[in-house]
């Protein structure tokens, strides 16, 4: 069978690729269009390391097949930043160590930009239930929580 | 412990890796490729436990993309008659653990390996390979492989004389404990049973391998350790280790998971074979059914104590699955439960025993937590018993400096009565409890350790600094690294740029593991960076004409030592970088130690739980940990390691477990069945830093990553007892056995 043709929006920029039928996004991201911030953790969407939006829906792109971009708009964790600037949840990570080992980290965070997003206030455990698809065996959550409370905070404050 | 300013020692810099990390740029062992690489798939075992009548793989070796097919017979063969040690493992089980030899031991047990131009294809071919087998009764439960009738793993392994599936055991006695259980006027005895739980690790295993046509060979692979990769796949493949060039990716997670190999020998000899590169990557669920994890048990613990408060004896025997071949950690068992304690008479054995489930892997302390959770359980009873608070009754225990050990050491200086009287005097241990709710107490220990590190402290031409250490950063180690060469510097933190270097770019490390990676590698860092201020404050004395001596390194700046010296302006890094060439050449040293005075880590928990009277859930509400951190030399990190243990242990006591289905298979290898925790099952896990510094150390360091594990399982139980009065002494204390134990105490057993 021959492959699809797969025309899309990928971190804002127009993308063609090629994929079998039963690819998925993870795939086709990582190994085809060497975007591999996206993690693979379990295949199953069990783990979220690999969530991307879809049309700023979050999904796991483990279970979404790659001929679905098709006419949508993906966003991954290359795409967060802007050039030198980080994102403010980026940047919070990093000043509140919300990382340790960071496998789960570019999942994380394009949930929880998802997350302020949708939700600019978060209370804690709104925060802790829109993650809960993504697993982290590091660090126990807290400091990450603090880390998207934080930015929500600042986010708003600046929003002002 | 030398005096310094502390400018950077203490501060929770960014981390050197962090921004990499944070825009998904790290590189990962699963994110590297190569021009031509192909991919490798594993068989496996279908079966429990069988003998291998024969493999025919002519069929794989001849579908279309396939390169190579490799089986046992291309591993190096240790007999098993002779032990090969390779640190804690032995090559004898090593080489059968990554491809099963004679017989395969349980149920996805490697079998052979294909590699392919496509994934699919390699997976395609590995079902074509023929298999023949004897399949033979198995055993997966520890009271089941010890029974005299069981089927044997391992026939040539011999207990009191005869083939056993008990296939190690360990003593640790002090004084007498028939005679101290004589004094005793309340004793305690219960048995206790733990489950086997994975690391959990979010990055499954993987690696890229090339083999050159001169047999050079490059290894990228997460692993908790580049220099055990190294020497593992050189014994397995039969290679020189100046061959192998072992690089070690970013790791996404390890917990001990990644001290040994599974794939790296495999892909070498499919890269060799097929003359290409060659990637492979488990997946979850060859994770779970393959790889880890720690050890189920069976412990029996006593406690005998006199009616006015004083334990007079102690004894346990602790029963650990080793998986399919030997070696289970029962000196983590055996010697940390009762070694946070002074009691005179201490009797503990720990057993190692087979089964037919996968090879165990160290995990966070390895064995200490199912120690602990026995006797901190026990030891809750005899609070209670003698009504007696449980952290007084620990308090009066205490190890302190000069106290000896059963497993051996007399302690020297340690901070655990310190955590214990932070635990009391803390307000989350006066806070009032609501209905269904309990608090629970425990403490634990964790050896901690020294042994090998190497690091190079370079100055850049313009006056900057590279340090490379040559141990996997698991959890922000070149963080506080940065820390430690900043400080002894003299120069912010943001001017040292810290690398892992790989076995061909640094000196020989040991793993990533037992707690050792900060203490090890700040003393090689401390060594280093003082053969750099030394030559610094040389080429300075060069430059002004006098003597060496004469110089000092203060501030990031050589001075003259005082007005004797003569009235020169201080010279910078950047000046002194800058006139290396004129002065004798590039600046830069290493240093290449066997570390010791690494000394054991104490904890003590405070835990709250709620308890679902309908549901059966048990809910961590408060969590507080206290533990003897030496120095903290990047506190927020420190702090992550102490959060992350208690996860991991509320995972351990609550919901974590392997399910076999009848046929001896894991029936829930994935993320879903195994259910450890996510962010909406915690709370905020309070962490506070007690510092009682190392003073065999220069900066002062205790390892930090594994006692925040050790106490909770016990600290959860309690907290159950606490809420309910039911005693769970068989983990986990999962929803279906809560409700069973509320209808009927037994099943808490």
């Amino acid at each position: 069978m021959a492959k699809l043709h797969v025309s899309t929006t990928i971190n804002g920029e127009p993308t063609e690729f090629l994929c079998e039928p039963y690819e998925t996004m993870l795939d086709v991201l990582r190994d085809g269009l060497g975007l591999t911030g996206s993690k693979e953790g379990c295949g199953s969407g069990d783990c979220g390391a690999c969530s991307i939006t879809l049309d700023n829906r979050l999904v796991c792109s483990c279970l979404m097949l790659a001929a679905e971009a098709e006419g949508h708009e993906i966003n991954t964790i290359e795409g967060m930043a802007k050039g030198e600037n980080l994102q403010p949840l980026q940047q919070k990570f990093l000043e509140m160590a919300a990382l340790q080992c960071g496998i789960c980290t570019p999942g994380m965070l394009v949930a929880a930009k998802s997350l302020l997003e949708h939700n600019p206030n978060p209370t804690e455990t709104e925060v802790r239930y829109w993650l809960a698809g993504n697993l982290c065996r590091c660090t126990g959550y807290d400091k990450i929580v603090r880390a998207v409370m934080d930015t929500a905070e600042e986010m708003r404050g600046a929003a002002q | 412990m030398n005096e310094m300013s502390n400018k950077w020692i203490g501060q929770s810099t960014i981390r050197p890796d962090g921004a990499e990390k944070v825009t998904g740029r790290a590189e990962f062992a699963a994110d590297t490729n190569m021009p031509g690489m192909i991919w490798g798939s594993v068989l496996r075992s279908p079966h429990a436990h069988a003998r291998i009548v024969s493999i025919d793989t002519s069929k794989a070796e001849a579908h279309p993309g396939v390169k190579a097919v490799v089986t046992a017979q291309d591993i190096v063969d240790f007999p098993v008659d002779t032990p090969v040690p390779l640190g804690i493992q032995d090559m004898r089980w090593m080489c059968r653990n990554i491809m099963a030899r004679e017989k395969v031991l349980f149920h996805g047990h490697p079998l052979a390996a294909v590699a392919a131009t496509s994934e699919a294809i390699a997976a395609e071919a590995c079902k074509l390979i023929e298999m023949e087998y004897e399949v033979l009764p198995w055993v997966i439960e520890i009271e089941d492989a010890i029974k005299p009738d069981a089927p044997i793993l391992h026939e040539y392994l011999e207990h009191d004389g005869k083939p056993s599936n008990i296939t190690g055991t360990l003593e640790h006695k002090l004084g007498d404990v028939e005679e101290g259980f004589a004094q005793a006027d309340v004793i305690i005895e219960r048995s206790f049973t733990t489950r086997p739980v994975h690391q959990g690790y979010i990055e499954p295993h993987a690696c890229l391998v090339s083999v050159a046509a001169d047999g050079k060979t490059t290894i990228w692979s997460s692993s908790q350790g580049q220099f055990m990769v190294r020497a593992m796949t050189a014994m397995l493949t039969d290679m020189p280790q100046s061959d192998i060039r072992a690089i070690p990716a970013e790791i996404g997670g390890g917990f001990g998971g990644k001290t040994i190999v599974y794939l790296e020998p495999v892909a070498t000899m499919l890269s060799k074979k097929s003359g290409r590169p060659v990637k492979m990557v488990m997946s979850r669920e060859d994770v779970m059914r393959a790889s880890g994890p720690t050890s189920g048990s069976m412990s029996t613990v006593k406690i005998g104590a006199t009616k006015d408060g004083q334990i007079v004896a102690a004894e346990g025997t602790f029963y650990l699955q080793a998986g399919a071949l030997p070696g289970s950690p029962i000196r983590g068992a055996a010697g940390c439960g009762f070694a946070p304690y002074n009691i005179p008479n201490v009797h503990s054995v720990g057993i190692d025993v087979v089964s037919n489930r996968s090879k165990v892997a160290a995990y966070r302390a390895p064995g200490a937590p199912i120690g602990a959770f026995a006797v901190e359980s026990v030891l809750d009873e005899v609070a209670e018993a003698l009504n007696i608070d449980p952290l007084e009754l620990r308090l009066r225990h205490a190890a302190r400096e000069g106290t000896k050990a059963a497993h051996g050491p007399t302690y020297p200086l340690i901070g655990f009565v310190e955590t214990i009287e932070a635990a009391i005097e803390h307000p989350h241990y006066k806070a009032p409890l609501g209905k269904h709710q309990g608090r629970g107490v425990a403490s634990g220990f964790w050896f901690n350790a020294g042994g090998e590190s190497s690091a190079q402290v370079n100055i850049t031409e313009d006056g900057n600094v590279v340090v490379t250490t040559g141990h996997p950063d698991i959890g922000g180690s070149r963080a506080a690294i940065a820390n430690v060469a900043a400080e002894l510097l003299g120069i912010d933190y943001r001017r040292v740029s810290v690398l892992i270097g790989d076995t061909a770019t640094v000196g020989y490390s040991n793993l990533t593991g037992g707690s050792r990676v900060l203490f090890a590698s700040a003393m090689a860092v401390t060594d280093s960076a003082g053969q750099v201020i030394t030559t610094l404050c040389e080429r300075a004395a060069k430059i002004w004409d006098i003597d060496p001596d004469a110089v000092t390194w203060e501030d990031g700046e050589a001075r003259p030592a005082g007005d004797n010296a003569g009235q020169f302006e201080p010279l910078s890094l950047a000046d002194i970088a800058a006139q290396a060439t004129q002065t004798g050449g590039p600046i830069g040293h290493g240093a290449q130690l066997n570390t010791t005075g690494a000394q054991g880590g104490f904890a003590t928990h405070i835990c709250d739980v709620e308890v679902d009277m309908d549901l059966g859930i048990v809910k961590v509400l408060r969590y507080t940990s206290f533990q003897d951190v030496g120095r903290a030399v990047h506190p927020a990190y420190v702090e992550g390691q102490m959060q992350g243990g208690v996860a991991q242990g509320i995972g351990w006591a609550l919901n974590e477990e392997y399910i076999f289905d009848k046929d001896g298979h894991v029936d829930n290898p994935g993320f879903l069945d195994y259910r450890m925790p996510v962010c909406s099952d915690l709370p905020m896990l309070d962490a506070v830093m007690i510092e009682v510094p190392n003073p065999a150390h220069p900066q002062g360091v205790r390892g930090v990553g594994e006692v925040p594990l050790v106490p909770a399982l016990a600290a959860i139980a309690n907290a159950v007892h606490n809420a309910l009065g039911l005693r769970f002494s068989s983990l986990p204390m999962s929803p279906p056995k809560v409700l069973a134990a509320l209808e009927m105490p037994e099943a808490a057993e």
